[in-house]
């Protein structure tokens, strides 16, 4: 567990731009994860960051126009190719108009994802929250082990905030248990996300979508209880999953709220919610601190951070978490009273 | 009416074992018609006789199979490197052997225009000769400060800038985190910009803009104007895009009357599935003309030795550099080289580390289970650690080998010492196993890495001296005429253009390097120095300038 530094409030006030990276091996899935995101957006602009077009599958359905090296999708998200420039194309994302609200980066099959990370890190303004690496789960052992890329596999797992087994379908049940404690095994510092990608609750990858018209209620950001539930089930674009997948991710996952009082230490708060066995797997605060300064927690995994921000309304947390952990008896961060979550 | 030329030499050098010498070589139609004494190519009727090369001696046009256009493109920016190096046009740019020089070069481009508020842009800067010190921002400062500096260094992979370029490319804060970007005692970067991820942001900043990466239309010809003073009547570029706009710029410039070099660019599959690659691949070759041929494709399977980046076997690399990094992905490569098979696609790999190759072994070995074919003629590129058993798999495998024997020079003391130790430096760009195994093989520059110099590539292969003047395996020296053939033959055996070119004789093209000095008679440590006058290629003489 570690806190993260670097992330840099631009001069001009903009808010920093939240990145996710993707990673994992040739066939994990990572495509059949972007697709997924960006059919249950929610109304947030995604821009999604790949190597090349080419390599990328990205729904036909969702793509409504071409203009070099982007490709506008539906609902304001844009697919942008970056190349062997990951840099500068991060350094043109400000300048589009509109603005994404999160970005992904979808690496290759072969890249690893603290190097691209660090990369990513020297843009001002990008605020990479963490990395989720998906993994074929019919294949991910043999990768792992394989002479010529099993060292580039392992090094993907290490870099893990958050793992996907994906494919599971096609592993016998029973032998899971034992393929999830080996690979944790390697990724010491990642938390798990159960289910299938069709299952996955997008604010797991793309946080907790900040609606500027709430600002002046003061119900922004992580929201009340009732808007974060109506958020798993976010009306999706082009439903692929429909609504039985709805129902299993909310057998799978549960969300629990908290207010904060102005004073909050937020960074301390990060470090109670990484604790392993809580059984958070992302998390957001917004609290205004004792200088008086707004600031933002964000928890990925074992990772979290605190960034200067606007604060508008009273103090709050959100959490997801494992449904039987974060939802139970035994949840709880010292000083907090959580609210019941209302499917609970 | 065909007109047929008969060129009398001093002596014709033909790579044709049947006839390995001769005086005169008549041309017709831009081929040869026939080769001999001037009396044996009486039957083929009337003829001029053109005794220009009287006093000169001809061998085969040479093949460059490893080189980039961007190899003209360069020119434009000021030479920085160690060694002395010739321009387009036959300028010699002196070699700059300190820190100081490379600064005081750049000031006086900088001192022409002292109004200017354009980027000054070196290439070839090759610190590793100036010992420890590294330049570092203030350096370049001196050039300018007003104008920003960037100098690329010889390797390709790192450029240096001055403040101002810094500064443009948004570097130039405290706070920066990145193992490409070194920072000085005040916390802000030093300068120096490590790989492409760090690099590529500020290139266009520093005034390195996309043309150079690939041929712009003034880089095609300059690159021509490089081969013709080489010797060079065909070359390749080796990992090309091959957008629309700039396919179509190369066909038409190289299609013009006075374009001297056959180009053979390759796809570089980066960024797309390999059925997409084959599928552009099998549409190019419908493209190709008499001097841009088209259909092949590069993959690059791992990095450089001397970037730590290449994929080494056990016990990796000397000084305990974590291994390198996969470009493309085993299973990519498998499947390009399956439906390349199929497609009848040549298909060019990229290893530089030994690991990178047994991978690419492994992977054609399983790809011609599943697609048979004969004659493939797949290459490995650099190849540059293989050992005696890989080679005997290429040769079980068909595969043809283009080793980088120009590197040996520029490097082989650092690899020695440093990369991979003696035992692996000595077998580095093995010639001699490759011959052995019956693996053809070609050698080569990969300019602008190092300068296009079929000659100088045989001298390397030849001697195995390194810059220090050590020889560095003796026993993977091979003799003149070996060397000779690999830069001919053995060249265009690789590229599957060995029926039309790489020999002189009856129905191949009429290309000709024309050499003031006999390379057959020539001391084996003068290779490198013999005079070229220029070339023939399709018949037509191209004097270097």
């Amino acid at each position: 567990m570690s806190e993260l530094t670097g992330a840099q409030v631009p001069a001009d006030g903009l808010a920093p731009l939240p990145t996710v990276v993707i990673g994992g091996y040739l066939g994990a899935g990572k495509t059949t994860l972007v697709n997924h995101l960006l059919r249950h957006a929610g109304g947030r602009r995604i821009a999604v960051l790949v190597n090349d077009f080419g390599e990328v599958d990205i729904d036909a359905d969702l793509i409504v126009g071409q203009d070099g090296e982007v490709l506008s999708l539906a609902g304001g998200c844009v697919c942008c190719s970056f190349g062997s420039d990951l840099v500068g194309t991060l350094m043109a994302l400000p300048e589009r108009s509109p603005t994404p609200e999160v970005v992904l980066i979808e690496l290759s099959g072969v890249a690893l994802p603290a190097a691209v990370v660090r990369s990513a890190r020297l843009v001002p303004g990008i605020d990479v929250v963490g990395t989720l690496v998906v993994l074929d789960a019919a294949d991910v052992a043999r990768q792992a082990a394989d002479r010529y890329v099993g060292d580039t596999v392992r090094q993907q797992l290490a870099d893990a905030d958050l793992l996907l087994l994906n494919k599971t379908d096609l592993v016998d049940a029973a032998a899971l248990p034992a393929l999830r404690h080996a690979l944790q095994a390697l990724a010491p510092r990642a938390a798990w996300l159960p289910g299938a990608v069709a299952e996955l609750p997008v604010e797991l990858v793309l946080g907790w979508r900040h609606d500027p018209a709430s600002d002046a209620t003061g119900h922004d950001g992580p929201g009340t209880a009732a808007a974060s539930v109506a958020a798993f089930a976010s009306r999706p674009i082009a439903p692929t999953a429909g609504p039985a997948a709805t129902k299993r991710a909310e057998a799978v996952f549960a969300t629990r709220h908290a207010p904060l009082p102005t004073g909050t230490d937020l960074a301390a708060l990060g470090r109670a919610l990484v604790q392993p066995g809580l059984g958070v797997l992302r998390a957001k605060a917004l609290a205004v601190d004792a200088a008086g300064q707004g600031q933002l927690l964000q928890v990925v995994g074992a990772r979290w951070r605190v960034t200067p921000s606007r604060v508008a309304g009273p103090g709050r947390l959100v959490v997801i978490g494992l449904r039987g952990t974060v939802d139970g008896p035994g949840f709880g961060v010292q000083g907090l009273q959580f609210g019941a979550d209302p499917q609970g | 009416m065909t007109t047929t030329t008969v060129f009398s030499a001093r002596k014709i050098i033909t790579m044709n074992p049947s006839r390995p010498e001769a005086t005169h070589v008549a041309v017709r139609e831009g081929r040869v018609l026939g080769v001999g004494g001037l009396a044996d190519l009486a039957g083929w009727g009337p003829h001029t006789l053109d005794e220009r090369f009287a006093g000169q001696v001809l061998m085969p046009g040479l093949v460059e199979a490893h080189s980039h256009l961007m190899a003209g493109t360069l020119w434009r920016y000021v030479y920085c490197g160690y060694f002395d190096a010739t321009d387009p046009n036959g300028k010699v740019w002196p070699g700059l052997k300190t820190l100081d020089a490379v600064v005081a070069a750049l000031a006086a481009v900088a001192a022409r225009d002292p109004l200017g508020t354009d980027p000054i842009v070196g290439w070839g800067f090759d610190p590793i000769y100036f010992g420890e010190r590294r330049c570092n921002r203030a350096d370049l400062d001196r050039v300018s400060d007003i104008r920003a500096v960037g100098v690329m260094h010889a390797s390709g992979h790192i450029l240096n800038a001055n403040t101002l370029g810094l500064r443009k490319a948004g570097f130039l804060r405290s706070g920066i985190d990145h193992p490409g970007i070194p920072l000085g005692d005040d916390g802000l970067p030093t300068g120096e910009l490590k790989g492409p991820e760090a690099m590529m942001p500020a290139l266009g900043h520093v005034g390195l803009d996309r043309s150079f990466l690939s041929g712009d239309e003034v880089g095609i010809r300059d690159f021509a104007k490089l081969c013709v003073r080489a010797g060079v009547t065909t070359a390749t570029d080796l990992a090309a895009t091959l957008g629309d706009d700039e396919l179509r710029t190369l066909i038409r410039v190289a299609g013009e009357d006075c374009y001297p070099v056959r180009i053979v660019p390759l796809l570089r599959m980066i960024g797309m599935k390999p059925s997409d690659a084959v599928e552009r691949s099998v549409a190019l070759m419908a493209r190709s003309t008499e001097r841009v041929r088209l259909g092949r494709i590069k993959v690059v399977a791992d990095g450089s030795i001397q970037g730590f980046s290449a994929r080494l076997r056990w016990p990796g690399y000397h000084n305990g550099a974590p291994n390198g990094l996969w470009y493309t992905a085993p299973e990519a490569m498998r499947e390009v080289y399956t439906l390349a098979l199929r497609a009848g696609v040549q298909v060019q790999t990229h290893t530089n580390g030994d690991e990178a190759t047994e991978a690419a072994l492994d992977c054609l070995e399983a790809a011609l289970r599943v697609s048979p074919a004969r004659d493939h003629r797949f290459v490995l590129q650099h190849c540059q650690l293989a050992d005696a058993a890989q080679y005997r798999r290429m040769a079980a495998l068909g595969l043809c080998v283009n080793l980088f024997a120009n590197h040996h020079f520029y490097w082989g003391d650092q690899h020695y010492a440093t990369t991979v130790g003696p035992d692996r430096a000595e077998r580095m760009n093995a010639c001699r196993t490759a011959m052995d195994s019956g693996v053809p093989f070609a050698i080569h520059s990969d300019a602008p890495i190092t300068p296009i110099g079929p000659l100088f590539s045989a001298w390397c292969a030849v001697n195995r001296l390194t810059a220090s003047g050590r020889v560095l395996g003796d026993h993977e020296r091979i003799g003149v005429a070996d060397a000779l053939r690999a830069i001919t033959l053995g060249a265009a055996i690789t590229m599957k253009l060995d029926s039309e070119i790489g020999s002189i004789e009856c129905g191949k093209r009429a290309d000709f390097c024309v050499l003031e000095d006999d390379p057959t008679t020539a001391a084996p440590e003068s290779l490198k120095d013999l005079r070229i006058w220029g070339t023939v290629q399709g018949g037509r003489a191209f004097a270097a300038g």
